[in-house]
């Protein structure tokens, strides 16, 4: 078997969309000064939310916007202790995690063994299958949703009032507040946006991916999607850059674990695919050393981030 | 400055009529009436926790009070939020300024605004507004490069482009060089000119004097006093502040210096992290008995200065500071304080004092071993207790006891305790850094007494402030730090206001005192 370039390129796609889409979800949050760490939990409930609506309703475009607000509902669930009642952010982020894994596991009980229709192209079949052309047009409309919202998160953040409100809330919590803006607020719908694009990343797995259920099937990829915001610096451009590039890494993983390096590449066979695997970690801390190293401040972290905020008038 | 309008009797711009405000333990506002016309600069005076914010914040929607009503030009308002305060007429300008490092000049002032996003329009108006009172800024320049006048300069352009008519200026003018107190002067009397009110809170009674038409006088959370403050001289005003005779500052012989404590020579560091300041060459000396001040607008070096003196940070020569002739360059915090040497930064929670720890504990981290509080390894609460109580007692620190938190105290008392707790201790050499920022004139007054007295013992003391009345106040010689350069030092009693003023700006010549 020779090496098939636009069958390579399209696994890489799929491997980069959920990260995608997820990484651009927590970027809007963690802007707003609030650091979820939920984001695995978040994606696990919007795969089994949108596999059950998918399952129950046959629609699925409704599935997607079920698995939506079921990773808001888990943002939002987030948004209660952490903001409403200012347990520690950190703590629950990952007791979100766990939970989502478990409740997930719950409900998917009752859906073993079943199976969704994929929620392939809706473009035509000859597009959609043509041997070239389907590196265009054979996706999942997730994948096109996930491109489109790049340069909207960015347009949000850089141009509308509502996008820089959201900036000033994770930059100056204090200074917002008294400027009347309503801190809480903004950021429990920041939550909520991050939990909703969280669940229709974890719908890419259970319907699009693997179009069953089968219990933790994100694999850890919001811890992905977490390390490619920081190494995105939380811009919107350079997170679909790095959503691309750990893409590549993860499908490396993959390629060097099916030995497709035998042919190609022989010295590469002897890297362990655990290096690839471990690879978008390692780039995201050396991006990191690197930014923080510069002298001119490239460092775009929220100045907010993680830290309660507690009016005192 | 006050002008007649067309209309006979016009109502007050803002009256307050017996606004009262609770908070758990505390009657922050007790029946609070006042009243402030049109075109008049009316400050608020009083001492910290006399109820001045708490005032203010009700006025501008921060906070609601709990009993009394607020007349807006005549007519009973309720302003549940800033946004509503806005939307009367009503801008502030914060002492701590509510900016946004990481956001542009205009994106700051847009965020201040009701409005939609700035385009083209409202550019050319701020641009209008800035030329209009002289207050010139880059749009697109970040927060964090400008200096605090400039964010300063923000806050008022963000108040007057919603073209308010009562302006309320909280302490605006601490942390400013002389000159550019002038200039917000100019623009305060401009803006009077025009018809608005300003609000005006400060402690500083000689600019009160110089720019007000009229001072309320709060203390305790009730209103005292009403005076004019063009008429009443400073120390007056003080008093009805604090409602009891000022102290002077009791100091012996002037001029009767000893031997050389603190010799710093040639002391380089370089800039730490994209905003530090390097010190470069620093060289002065300090005599027994001497207080040697160091002026300075914010920024310029006075944070490095302070941690290579207390040994935060080392020199690169053991020779760049010497203790009572020993050089102590190398040594960090602990040894230079065996040698006699403390020191008391800017930032009281977090730096000075552990937030979260009693006042005991806080003792025990900077006495320890000047005073025993630890023995084979194991604290010695009983000493630190007795140590605290001592403080306690001798700084009239209004605290619950030795166990109270170090964050349950107000900022006054909180530096007074740390204040007592270096001075307590005898050093040799004491370098402290804005000891009275943020703190009453009460407290004010006591801390520097007991700088005093501790420089009449024999130690030679360093104050790092940017309050130049304070250092004229205080000190007997004085150097001025700016871009990590310092000055020549000058008697105090030869100095002149508009020398200092020009060395703080960043004008350096020793030939300036020509004119």
């Amino acid at each position: 078997m020779g090496f098939d370039v636009i069958a390579s390129f399209m696994t890489i796609v799929g491997l980069s969309t959920p990260i995608l889409l997820a990484g651009l979800g927590e970027m809007i949050t963690e802007k707003s000064g609030v650091l979820n760490l939920g984001v695995e939990g978040m994606m696990l409930l919007g795969a089994i939310g949108g596999f059950a609506a998918g399952v129950l309703t046959h629609n699925p475009w409704l599935a997607v916007v079920c698995a939506a607000a079921a990773g808001a509902m888990g943002g939002l669930l987030f948004g209660v202790f952490t903001l409403s009642l200012n347990s520690n952010q950190t703590a629950t982020g990952l007791a979100l995690t766990i939970f989502g894994t478990g409740l997930s596991s719950l409900l998917g009980l009752s859906f073993t063994g079943m199976i969704v229709m994929p929620f392939g192209s809706v473009f035509p079949v000859a597009l959609a299958r043509h041997p070239i052309l389907q590196i265009i047009f054979g996706y999942s409309p997730i994948v096109y949703f996930a491109l489109i919202m790049v340069p909207l998160v960015a347009w949000f953040l850089r141009s509308t009032r509502a996008g820089l409100i959201l900036r000033a809330v994770g930059e100056n919590d204090r200074s917002a507040h008294s400027l009347g803006y309503n801190v809480i607020l903004v950021r429990y719908s920041a939550i909520a946006f991050g939990g909703a694009m969280a669940g229709i990343a974890g719908a890419y797995f259970s319907l699009v991916i693997t179009p069953m259920w089968a219990e933790r099937m994100t694999a850890g990829r919001g811890w992905i999607a977490l390390a490619l915001v920081v190494f995105a610096g939380w811009k919107a451009g350079r997170l679909l850059v790095g959503a691309y590039l750990f893409g590549v890494l993860m499908w490396l993983e993959l390629f060097a674990k099916a030995g497709g390096f035998g042919d190609v590449l022989p010295v590469a066979q002897i890297i362990p695919s655990q290096f690839w695997a471990a690879m978008p970690f390692i780039m995201t801390v050396v991006v990191l050393a690197i930014i923080s190293s510069r002298d001119k401040g490239g460092d775009n972290a929220p100045a907010c981030l993680g830290k309660p905020f507690l009016p005192t008038g | 400055m006050s002008k007649d309008n067309a209309m006979p009797n016009p109502p007050p711009r803002l009256e307050l009529k017996g606004i009262t405000k609770h908070f758990p333990g505390v009657l922050a506002n007790d029946h609070v009436s006042m009243a402030v016309q049109p075109g008049e600069i009316h400050a608020l005076l009083g001492e910290n926790g006399a109820g001045k914010s708490t005032l203010v914040k009700m006025i501008y929607g921060i906070m609601q009070p709990d009993a009394g009503e607020i007349r807006w030009n005549g007519k009973p308002v309720v302003v549940p939020n800033p946004k509503a305060a806005r939307r009367l007429g009503i801008g502030m300008v914060f002492q701590h300024f509510s900016l946004f490092e990481a956001l542009t000049v205009m994106e700051n002032i847009a965020l201040g605004m009701d409005a939609r996003i700035p385009a083209r329009e409202p550019d050319a108006r701020i641009r209008a507004v800035m030329t209009q009172y002289g207050l010139l800024l880059d749009p697109g320049r970040i927060v964090s490069t400008l200096s605090v006048g400039e964010r300063q300069r923000i806050e008022i352009v963000r108040a007057l482009l919603l073209n308010p008519e009562l302006l309320i200026m909280d302490e605006p003018t601490s942390v400013l060089t002389p000159q550019e107190v002038d200039q917000l002067f100019v623009v305060l009397r401009q803006l009077a000119s025009e018809g608005r009110s300003i609000l005006y809170i400060s402690h500083k009674l000689h600019e009160i004097k110089a720019l007000c038409d009229t001072a309320t006088i709060l203390r305790g959370g009730k209103l005292v006093d009403r005076c004019d403050p063009r008429v009443e001289s400073s120390r007056s005003m003080a008093e009805k502040m604090i409602g009891g005779n000022l102290k002077d500052i009791q100091r012996g012989k002037l001029g009767n210096f000893g031997a050389e404590k603190l010799v710093v020579k040639g002391l380089s560091v370089p800039a730490e992290g994209p905003f530090g300041v390097a010190l470069k060459d620093i060289s002065f000396s300090v005599r027994a008995g001497e207080i040697f001040g160091i002026a300075g607008v914010a920024g310029n070096g006075q944070n490095a200065l302070l941690l290579a003196l207390s040994g935060e940070a080392t020199a690169k020569s053991h020779q760049a500071i010497s203790v009572d002739g020993a050089p102590v360059g190398h040594m960090r915090a602990r040894a230079r304080r065996g040698q006699g040497m403390a020191s008391v930064p800017e930032e009281r929670n977090g730096h000075a004092a552990v937030p979260v720890f009693s006042l005991a504990d806080n003792a025990v981290l900077t006495a320890r071993d000047r005073l025993g509080m630890v023995r084979s390894g194991l604290i010695d609460h009983r000493a630190a207790r007795t140590y605290a109580g001592e403080v306690i007692e001798a700084f009239s620190v209004k605290a619950t006891g030795p166990g109270a938190l170090a964050e349950s105290l107000s900022g006054g008392n909180l530096q007074k305790y740390i204040m007592g707790r270096e001075i307590l201790q005898k050093p040799q050499v004491l370098v402290v850094s804005q000891p009275t920022w943020g703190v009453d004139a009460g407290a004010a007054a006591a801390i520097h007494q007991a700088l005093v007295d501790l420089a009449a013992d024999g130690s030679a003391i360093v104050v790092i402030s940017q309050d130049l009345d304070e250092l004229l106040a205080l000190c007997d010689t004085l150097a001025v730090i700016n871009e990590g350069r310092l000055s020549r030092p000058m008697k105090v009693s030869e100095a002149r206001i508009e020398e200092i003023g020009l060395l703080m700006g960043g004008i350096h010549g020793e030939t300036t005192h020509a004119a």
